[in-house]
C-alpha cells in the first residue's frame, strides 16, 4: 500500500514536472533494467539461476549495472524480472540496493513475457516512465559518464522531435578471420552520418552468404556522406525518449530491441523516427552476451579497465579484496585464504574468501569464488570457479566455467570450453570433452529453435531441480539412486549430471562463444575459407566481365527485381482468388468482398487493372471448377457467375484500360490455364458485353491492337470476328 | 621524372552536338576564347611536364588538334599527337597507343578538364603509396547555378547531380569503392570483405571522378591486354582495379609472387619512410597471414587524390558544362583564363569597337576585332573574335564564338552561337544552340532548341 501510494505521488510529481518544459532538465533520470536477456546462451546455468545473478569476478552481474546506473546519476531504476524473477527479487531485497539514498530500485515482475519488446510494452502500460530513460540489460558492465550523451540526446530531441534514441557505441574491430568481435558477438555493420551521427543502417545478424551490404539509393540521395563501420561495437546502452515505449506498443510485433525495433525504425520512412549514436572513447562499456564475453569482461575487470568497478574497490555488493603486486601484474587476494606454501598463484587471478589451496597447485588467469577447496597438484588456467567448489587432487582445468557446489573427484580433467552447472559431480580421472556442458538437469528435449526462452523451463526446471538436488546431496556420500547409476558411464565413477548434447547446427559454432580461446587450427581453417570467399567473389565478377562487365551485372539484378514484382503479382492473384472463393462459399456481401480486394490491392501496391484481371481470373476459375458436362453447360455456369458477381467486377472497371486488361487476361487463360474456354471465347465475350461489363469501345480497341499481331495471337480475334463486325456496324449506325 | 603523360582529347563528342563538328572537335571548343585543351596543357606545363602524348579520335579531328598544337606550343611543349579510331573508348585509346608507353607510371588526363589542380600532386600521391592507380576526385560542380541567369533554369529544381558514389578509407587516401553510370540508379552494394579489412569506409555521393588518373604502366597494360572487353577507364578499368584490390590478379612487374614478396621485404624500410606512416596500411595487414608471417595474399593499392574545395575542377562534357565553364572562367575562376581583367571585371580587347550607350557588364569578354552597335547590353557572356553585332542587341549568359553576325534588335539568352553563324534582325533565342554557319532568319523566336545545318 505504502509503496503504491509513494509511486502515485512520484508519478504525480513527475507529471507536474513534465508539464513545465523548462524543468525538463531537473526531471529525475529513470532507467529500465531488463533482468532477463531473453536468450538461451548461458544454458544450462540459467536453468537454475538467472543470468543477472551469475557472479562476474565474484560479484553478481546486476551489481555492476546498478552501481553504474547509480554513479551515472540515474534516480530511479525499474528492474524488469522475468525468468527466475523470485530469485532476482529476493536477491535485491536482501541487498543494499533498496536502501540507497537518492537511488530507488523498483521491481516489475512478469512471467508471461517472452521478449524485450513485451517487457517494454508492459512497462508502458504501467505508466511509470515520464521522461528520457536509460534502457539497459542487467548484464552490462560500464563506467562511462552519461552526462554528455544525455545532453546530446536532449538537445537533439529539442530540435527534432523524431530523435527518439541515442545508442552508445564503442570502437572495437572484429577479427576479419572469425568475423566476430572480441566479445564473441557477431560482426556488426553500421552506417552512420559522420556529421550528425545519425544511424542509417544496422546489420548485426550478418548473413555470411551475402558478400555485400546493400545501401538503399535513397539513403545516399539524402546523405551525400556516409560512414560505413565494421569497427564499432554496440554497447547495448540506449538513451531513449518516452516515445520508444509507445512505439513498442504501436508495433506489437517488435520483439528484439535491435533486430526489430532499430531496424524497424530505420526502414520506416513514414514516421521518420531517428536513432543517433554516441561513441565513447576512453570509458568502458560491454555487455555479457555469451561465454566468451563473460571471459573477456572478467579479464577486463581484473585488469581494471572498468575502474571503479574492480575487485579491490568496494562498491555495492562486493567485499573489497586486497591487491598484491606480483611482478607487473595484479593478483587480488583475501586475507582469509588458506594457501599452501608450495601453491603457486599466478597473475591476473582473483581468489575469494575462505578458499583453501593445496600444495603444488598452480592457478593463473582465473577467478576463484568463496569457500572453495582446491586440492594439491591441481592446475587451473584461465578458468572461472564459483563458490563452494571442491576440486580434489590432481585435477586439471583449462578455460572452463565451474558453477557453485561442483565436486571434481581426483584426477578429473576438464578440457577447454567446458561448462559445469550447479552441483555437478565429475568422477575420478574422468575427462570431460571440450566444449561440453554438464548439468544436473536433463537437456530440455523440446528445443524448437534458439528463440526458445529461458523462462519457458522456469517452473519445470525448479521442480526438477529440487528433486535432483536431493539425489545430488546423497550422492556425495554413497550413491544409491538409480538415476545417478544410469549416468555413471557418462561422468565417470561417482559422477552426477548429464552431458548435454550440443544443439544441432551448433557443433561448429560452439568454439565461437566459448570461454576457451579459439584454437589455432580453427583460425587457419577460417582464413583459408576467407580466401576461398574472396576468390569466389572475384571469380564470378570476372566471369561477368567477359561478357561486358557492368551491363551483364545490371541485367542480372534487374532480373531479380522483375522476379520480385512477378512474385508479388502471383501472390496477389492467389490472395484475390482465395478471397473470392471464400466469398462464394460463405455468401459474403459483394461490398465486403470489394473492401477486402481493395485492401489487398493497397498492400500489394497493385493497380485497379490488376484487380480487375485477378477478380476476373478467379471468376472464370470458379466457372471451370463448377462441375459441367458440356461446353454449353460451362457457358451457362460462366454466365451465372458473371451475373452474380458483376458488381464486384464492375467496381474495378473504371476506365477502358481495365476492360482491355480483362480481355487480355481472358485470352491468356484460354491459351494457357483454362483451355476449355477457348471454343467459347466469342460467346463469353458476348455475355460480358451484354452484362455491360465490357463496352464496345474496349472490344474494338482490343481488336485494333491485335491487328498487327502475329497470326498465332489473332486466334481469338478471328473467332469473334463476327461479333466485332456487328459491333462496328452498330456503332456506325449510331453515328 | 619517370612519368609519361597521355592527354585523351577525344573526338567529336555526340553529347556536344551541335557545338562540335568536323572542323571544331571537342578539344578545340573555346573556353573564354581559348581551346579547352589549352587549359590542360597549361597545367601540365606548370607542373613542368613537357613531354606528352595527345590522343585524338578520328583522323579529321587529329589533324585540327595537331595543327593547333603545333602552332600554339611550338617551342614550349614536346607533343606527340596520336590518332585512334572513333568510338574505341578511353581504354581502347590507351590500348592503341600502348607501344608508346615505356615509363614506370602513366598519367592519363582527359583533354576536357578545366582545372587548376596541379597534376604533380596526383603523381606525388601515386608514388607515395606505390599505388596501382591513383584517381583524382573533386567535388561535384554546382551546375547551372547563376544568380541572374536562365542558363540553369532547367536544372534549378534539381539537386546537384550525382556522378559517382565513392568509398574511401577514413584517412581519405585509398579508394575502396566506386560506382558510376547506371549503378548510381540502384542501391549501393558494398563488399563486406573490404569493409572487414579496413574497418571504416566513408561513402560520398558528392564527389566525382575528375578523369585524371595515374596508373602503374605495367599493370595498366596487363589489364588492357587481359580484359579486351574493357572500353572505358572510368567505367571498366578503374572499378575493376578497385574491386580486385584485396585479391590482386595482377602480376606486378611480371614478377612471380615469391620474388615480389622478397622485394617488398627489402624495400620495406624505405617504403615506410616514403609512405610517411608508422603503421602499415590495411592492405599490408590484410596481406599478412593469420599469424603475421610472410604475406599470403596479394593486394594492390588504389589511391585517391582529393582536390580541395577551393580548387576549380570541371569537365567539359555536356552543353551545360560548356556554358558553366565559360561563365566560371570569366567569373569566379577567372585566374584560370590567364587574362587580365579590367577594373569593371571584364575583358574587352582593345581592338573591339563599342557603339554609343552600349554596356558590357562584369564577367564578360569581348574578343579581338569584334564590333557592337548602339544601345547593346552584354551580361555574363563571352563574345569571340571578329563578331559583328548590330544595335539594340541583348546578350545574357551566352557564349558567342568567332565571326558571328548578329542583326539589330536580337535578344540572346543562355545560348551558344557557334562560329560563322548569322542571326538576322529581331531574333530571340533562349537556351538554344546555334551550330556552325547556321543562319537564323529574321524575327524568329526559339526556346530550348538546337539549330544546326544538316550534315551532308
Amino acid at each position: 500500500m505504502g509503496a503504491q501510494k509513494k509511486r502515485a505521488a512520484a508519478a504525480a510529481a513527475a507529471a507536474r514536472v513534465s508539464e513545465d518544459p523548462d524543468d525538463l532538465a531537473r526531471q529525475p533520470l529513470q532507467a529500465i533494467l531488463l533482468a532477463d536477456s531473453f536468450t538461451t546462451k548461458f544454458r544450462p546455468i540459467t536453468l537454475e539461476r538467472p543470468k543477472v545473478l551469475l557472479p562476474l569476478v565474484n560479484v553478481p552481474m546486476i551489481n555492476y549495472t546498478l552501481a553504474w546506473l547509480e554513479a551515472a546519476g540515474v534516480a530511479e531504476v525499474f528492474v524488469f524480472c522475468c525468468a527466475h524473477s523470485k530469485q532476482v527479487i529476493d536477491y535485491l531485497e536482501n541487498s543494499e540496493w533498496f536502501s540507497q539514498p537518492n537511488f530507488t530500485v523498483k521491481t516489475i515482475e512478469s512471467h508471461n513475457i517472452i521478449s524485450a519488446g513485451d517487457a517494454l510494452r508492459l512497462i508502458y502500460e504501467q505508466n511509470v516512465i515520464h521522461g528520457d530513460f536509460v534502457l539497459i540489460s542487467g548484464d552490462t558492465v560500464s563506467n562511462m559518464s552519461l552526462t554528455q550523451a544525455l545532453q546530446e540526446h536532449k538537445e537533439r530531441k529539442k530540435k527534432d522531435n523524431n530523435a527518439v534514441m541515442t545508442m552508445i557505441i564503442k570502437k572495437s574491430k572484429p577479427s576479419p578471420i572469425t568475423r566476430q568481435s572480441r566479445l564473441g558477438t557477431d560482426e556488426l555493420f553500421m552506417a552512420i552520418d559522420p556529421n550528425t551521427k545519425q544511424l542509417l543502417y544496422y546489420e548485426d545478424k550478418a548473413d555470411h552468404s551475402k558478400g555485400t551490404i546493400c545501401l538503399d539509393k535513397m539513403l545516399l540521395a539524402e546523405n551525400p556522406s556516409i560512414s560505413l563501420h565494421n569497427d564499432k561495437q554496440d554497447c547495448y546502452i540506449d538513451i531513449c525518449s518516452p516515445e520508444v515505449l509507445s512505439l513498442f506498443t504501436d508495433n506489437f510485433d517488435y520483439q528484439h530491441l535491435r533486430r526489430h525495433f532499430v531496424k524497424g525504425l530505420l526502414l520506416d520512412d513514414i514516421m521518420g523516427y531517428k536513432i543517433f549514436t554516441h561513441e565513447i572513447h576512453s570509458s568502458y562499456a560491454a555487455r555479457i552476451d555469451n561465454y566468451r564475453s563473460y571471459d573477456i569482461v572478467s579479464k577486463d575487470i581484473i585488469q581494471r579497465w572498468t575502474y571503479p568497478y574492480v575487485p579491490d574497490v568496494k562498491f555495492c555488493g562486493n567485499r573489497a579484496t586486497k591487491l598484491e603486486r606480483r611482478g607487473i601484474c595484479f593478483t587480488a587476494f583475501n586475507s582469509e585464504i588458506e594457501q599452501s606454501r608450495s601453491a603457486q598463484v599466478g597473475s591476473f587471478t582473483v581468489i575469494g574468501y575462505g578458499t583453501k589451496i593445496g600444495s603444488n597447485s598452480k592457478i593463473s588467469d582465473s577467478v576463484i569464488g568463496e569457500g572453495c577447496t582446491i586440492g594439491s597438484n591441481v592446475l587451473i588456467e584461465g578458468s572461472y570457479i564459483w563458490d563452494n567448489v571442491i576440486i580434489e587432487d590432481g585435477c586439471e582445468l583449462r578455460h572452463v566455467i565451474v558453477c557453485d557446489g561442483v565436486i571434481m573427484k581426483a584426477g578429473a580433467v576438464l578440457k577447454p570450453g567446458v561448462v559445469l552447472s550447479f552441483k555437478v559431480v565429475i568422477g575420478e580421472r574422468f575427462v570431460v570433452p571440450a566444449y561440453s556442458k554438464v548439468s544436473l538437469l536433463q537437456q530440455p528435449t523440446v528445443h524448437d529453435s534458439d528463440e526458445e526462452l529461458e523462462y519457458a523451463d522456469n517452473s519445470s526446471g525448479t521442480v526438477e531441480f529440487s528433486s535432483i538436488q536431493g539425489t545430488a546431496d546423497q550422492s556425495n556420500g554413497e550413491m544409491t539412486s538409480e538415476s545417478s547409476e544410469a549416468h555413471k558411464p557418462k561422468l565417470g565413477t561417482g559422477g552426477v549430471g548429464y552431458i548435454w548434447s550440443i544443439c544441432e547446427g551448433g557443433q561448429e559454432e560452439e568454439w565461437r562463444h566459448s570461454v576457451a580461446p579459439i584454437p589455432e587450427d580453427k583460425l587457419t581453417e577460417l582464413s583459408e575459407a576467407m580466401d576461398d570467399d574472396q576468390e569466389l567473389v572475384t571469380q564470378d565478377r570476372t566471369a561477368l566481365s567477359t561478357s561486358g562487365e557492368l551491363i551483364s551485372d545490371s541485367n542480372a539484378s534487374e532480373g531479380d527485381d522483375n522476379e520480385d514484382s512477378k512474385d508479388d503479382s502471383v501472390y496477389f492473384e492467389k490472395e484475390v482468388e482465395a478471397t473470392f472463393l471464400r466469398a462464394v462459399e460463405e455468401n459474403v456481401k459483394v461490398d465486403h468482398v470489394i473492401l477486402e480486394v481493395n485492401s489487398l490491392r493497397l498492400s500489394y501496391n497493385m493497380t485497379s487493372a490488376d484487380c480487375a484481371g485477378a477478380v476476373f481470373y478467379s471468376m472464370m476459375k470458379l466457372a471451370i471448377k463448377t462441375p459441367h458436362s458440356s461446353a454449353s453447360e460451362l457457358q451457362q455456369n460462366t454466365a451465372n457467375i458473371i451475373t452474380t458477381w458483376q458488381k464486384l467486377l464492375k467496381s474495378y472497371l473504371l476506365e477502358i484500360d481495365e476492360e482491355i486488361e480483362i480481355i487480355l487476361k481472358f485470352e491468356e487463360m484460354c491459351l494457357e490455364s483454362a483451355k476449355e474456354f477457348s471454343p467459347l471465347f466469342a460467346r463469353i465475350l458476348h455475355i460480358l458485353y451484354d452484362k455491360d461489363i465490357l463496352q464496345e469501345d474496349a472490344i474494338l480497341r482490343w481488336a485494333d491492337e491485335k491487328e498487327g499481331a502475329d497470326e498465332s495471337d489473332k486466334v481469338f480475334v478471328r473467332q469473334s470476328e463476327k461479333f466485332i463486325q456487328w459491333l462496328r456496324e452498330a456503332s456506325e449506325e449510331e453515328d | 621524372m619517370d612519368f609519361q603523360v597521355v592527354v585523351l582529347a577525344g573526338g567529336t563528342s555526340k553529347k556536344l552536338v551541335p557545338l562540335v563538328s568536323k572542323e571544331v572537335p571537342k578539344a578545340l571548343l573555346p573556353v573564354a576564347n581559348r581551346p579547352v585543351l589549352s587549359y590542360v596543357l597549361e597545367q601540365l606545363e606548370l607542373s613542368n611536364i613537357k613531354d606528352l602524348i595527345v590522343v585524338v579520335e578520328g583522323a579529321d579531328a587529329a589533324l585540327c588538334v595537331g595543327g593547333w598544337i603545333s602552332a600554339a606550343y611550338v617551342d614550349r611543349l614536346h607533343v606527340e599527337v596520336a590518332t585512334v579510331p572513333e568510338d574505341v573508348g578511353t581504354a581502347g585509346a590507351l590500348r592503341a597507343i600502348a607501344h608508346h608507353l615505356t615509363a614506370k607510371d602513366v598519367l592519363v588526363v582527359s583533354g576536357d578538364l578545366v582545372s587548376d589542380v596541379p597534376p604533380g600532386a596526383v603523381t606525388a600521391a601515386h608514388r607515395r603509396h606505390d599505388a596501382v592507380v591513383t584517381a583524382m576526385i573533386c567535388s561535384v560542380p554546382v551546375s547551372g547555378l547563376s544568380e541572374a541567369g536562365s542558363s540553369g533554369a532547367k536544372d534549378k529544381t534539381k539537386k546537384p547531380g550525382r556522378y559517382n558514389i565513392i568509398g574511401m578509407d577514413p584517412t581519405k587516401q585509398f579508394l575502396l569503392h566506386i560506382a558510376t553510370g547506371a549503378e548510381l540508379e540502384k542501391d549501393t552494394r558494398i563488399r563486406k570483405s573490404i569493409l572487414r579489412a579496413v574497418g571504416q569506409m566513408d561513402i560520398r555521393a558528392d564527389l566525382m571522378d575528375a578523369h585524371m588518373y595515374a596508373f602503374n604502366r605495367s599493370v595498366l597494360q596487363e589489364v588492357l591486354d587481359q580484359k579486351d572487353k574493357f572500353q572505358s577507364l572510368k567505367q571498366d578499368v578503374l572499378p575493376y582495379l578497385v574491386r580486385s584490390q584485396l585479391k590482386s590478379e595482377i602480376l606486378i612487374n611480371g614478377a612471380p609472387q615469391g620474388q615480389q614478396a622478397k622485394e617488398n621485404g627489402n624495400d620495406k624500410v624505405s617504403y615506410r619512410i616514403l609512405a610517411n606512416a608508422s603503421t602499415p596500411s590495411f592492405h599490408e595487414l590484410y596481406a599478412l597471414g593469420p599469424n603475421g608471417s610472410a604475406p599470403v595474399r596479394r593486394t594492390h593499392k588504389c589511391c585517391v587524390y582529393i582536390a580541395s574545395n577551393s580548387k576549380y575542377c570541371v569537365r567539359l562534357n555536356s552543353i551545360q558544362a560548356f556554358m558553366d565553364i565559360n561563365r566560371d572562367v570569366i567569373g569566379e575562376a577567372n585566374h584560370l583564363s590567364g587574362y587580365n581583367f579590367s577594373a569593371q571585371n571584364n575583358i574587352i580587347h582593345p581592338s573591339a569597337e563599342l557603339g554609343s550607350k552600349t554596356t558590357v557588364g562584369p564577367h564578360c569578354m569581348l574578343g579581338e576585332g569584334s564590333q557592337m552597335g548602339d544601345k547593346c547590353s552584354v551580361k555574363r557572356s563571352v563574345i569571340g573574335r571578329h563578331c559583328r553585332i548590330g544595335s539594340n542587341v541583348k546578350v545574357v549568359n551566352s557564349v558567342v564564338m568567332n565571326h558571328v553576325t548578329i542583326g539589330d534588335g536580337c535578344s540572346i539568352q543562355g545560348s551558344v552561337i557557334c562560329s560563322n553563324a548569322q542571326l538576322q534582325e529581331r531574333v530571340a533565342l533562349k537556351d538554344c544552340q546555334v551550330g556552325l554557319g547556321y543562319v537564323v532568319s529574321a524575327g524568329c523566336e526559339y526556346k530550348g532548341e538546337s539549330l544546326a545545318r544538316k550534315e551532308k
